[in-house]
């Protein structure tokens, strides 16, 4: 019986891995998740209010100096936030009378579907369920961000779930600009977890620390999955280049808290987005 | 039996709910606690090697089924934990009071070691100085789970009058 048992996993293994996305037991995949699903959400709601009060004290600890640095912050984003205001509109005016033809913009384009985190992967993955699926409008590759920044994309969904793998997972690569430089690059993931590189920046571009770095929109024939222009990445903390390494080394440290995510919100568009010849 | 099927499988199925939402996203000194595989080893302890490797094998394919992950993954090493317990129970570790601190303590680092290999055999991320680096506090973690655990259990699964040990009498 036990041998029996050992082979029919591994015929299970075999037959998932061909196809990950459907094959002969997405039925049984399909069928567990929806039956887990009520019972997860339901747990996660019992846990929630233990979990906040443990978030609170938490972040007590760290209250008073992030305060001041907060406040210095929020005086230098007004700042931005006005020029960003008058920029926004000249490009609205030269957009209009150039009758530019652009792909889905965000966030305009984009309908949030907000949803909560009901489970987890092993700690082997960078991989969150939510409580929303294919009945929500979600898709596969859908972007998904909270306020902070960018949390990853949708890659396996059915009615009522979705699996989304983050950024900060190894099969993870966004195509990346710096806001401040415009230099291009590749976000991947880090040495350690919840830690990012800004990949594929060559020498002759600048990249500071403390930029900020944003999706730039691109399709990368290599990469396909397209995440709307616009969406903050994280911040750069170190840049360093050796003589024999074609490209910077660019660390980055995401906006979004990975270890404390609860509650995400999917970018749903009707919009078609353009494709490559 | 029935009763003990019925039992296990309400269980492990309210531990694979409490696994996937609540306590897989627990992380203390880098460890992270795994509930499922403690109740398995359990309930391998008290019902034998073929009841803990058929409840290793049901309650690892429900988990498969939860994360969207690579189905009969979590499912094949179960059983192997279920099934390699549930013998250390009913031959060496049967009435000794430390056979589910060390059972936890030594399937916890041979299922980390396992999926590891697992994944790397499959082609997917298997960092193996991540998993170096967790797995005592991992180990230290699941024996924390273990006498609470293991005393549920034994209160839903009463434990086997094992049968009496053959004497040979020499001469």
């Amino acid at each position: 019986m036990v041998g029996g048992l050992v082979l029919l996993s591994l015929v299970l293994i075999t037959v998932s891995f061909r196809d990950p996305t459907g094959g002969a037991f997405s039925g049984i995949e399909s069928a567990g998740a929806t039956i887990l699903r009520p019972f997860e959400v339901a747990a996660e709601r019992v846990a929630r209010p233990f979990q906040d009060v443990y978030g609170y004290f938490r972040g007590l600890v760290h209250a008073k100096s992030e305060n001041e640095k907060l406040r210095s912050e929020v005086n230098h984003l007004r700042q931005l936030a006005l020029q960003g205001e008058s920029a926004r509109q000249e490009n609205d005016q030269l957009r209009a009378a150039l009758a530019f033809v652009d792909g889905p913009r965000f966030p305009k384009d984009y309908a949030a579907v907000n949803a909560r985190i009901i489970s987890w992967a092993s700690e082997f993955d960078q991989r969150v369920v939510i409580s929303a699926g294919s009945g929500s409008g979600v898709r596969q590759d859908t972007p998904v961000v909270t306020r902070a920044g960018l949390v990853g994309r949708v890659t396996a969904l059915n009615s009522g779930a979705a699996q989304v793998t983050l950024i900060t997972d190894e099969s993870s690569a966004v195509q990346a600009l710096d806001v401040n430089t415009r230099a291009v690059g590749l976000v991947r993931h880090g040495q350690g977890q919840d830690s990012l590189i800004l990949d594929r920046v060559t020498k002759d571009r600048r990249v500071e620390v403390g930029d900020t770095i944003v999706t730039a929109g691109t399709r990368s024939s290599q990469y396909p999955s397209l995440f709307p222009r616009g969406i903050a990445i994280g911040v750069v903390t170190n840049v360093g280049q050796s003589d024999t390494a074609p490209y910077k080394q660019v660390l980055i440290k995401p906006f979004v808290d990975f270890s404390s995510l609860d509650a995400v919100t999917a970018l749903v568009t009707h919009k078609t987005s353009p494709k490559a010849p | 039996m029935p009763t003990d099927v019925a039992k296990t499988s309400v269980l492990l199925f309210v531990v694979v709910v409490v696994q996937l939402s609540i306590v897989s996203s627990i992380v203390i000194l880098t460890g992270r606690p795994n509930l499922l595989l403690v109740t398995v080893v359990c309930v391998a302890l008290l019902r034998g090697a073929t009841f803990g490797a058929a409840a290793g094998f049901c309650a690892g394919l429900l988990a498969d089924t939860g994360v969207f992950g690579t189905l009969g993954f979590t499912a094949l090493l179960l059983t192997l934990a279920g099934y390699w317990t549930g013998r250390y129970g009913e031959t060496t570790g049967r009435d000794r009071a430390h056979a589910p601190l060390l059972s936890i303590a030594v399937i916890t680092f041979l299922y980390q070691v396992a999926a590891l290999i697992l994944r790397f055999m499959l082609g997917q991320h298997a960092p193996a100085g991540h998993v170096f680096a967790t797995v005592f506090p991992t180990v230290a973690l699941n024996l924390v789970l273990t006498l609470p655990v293991y005393a549920l259990t034994r209160r839903l699964l009463r434990p086997r009058e094992w049968a009496p040990r053959e004497v040979r009498l020499l001469g």
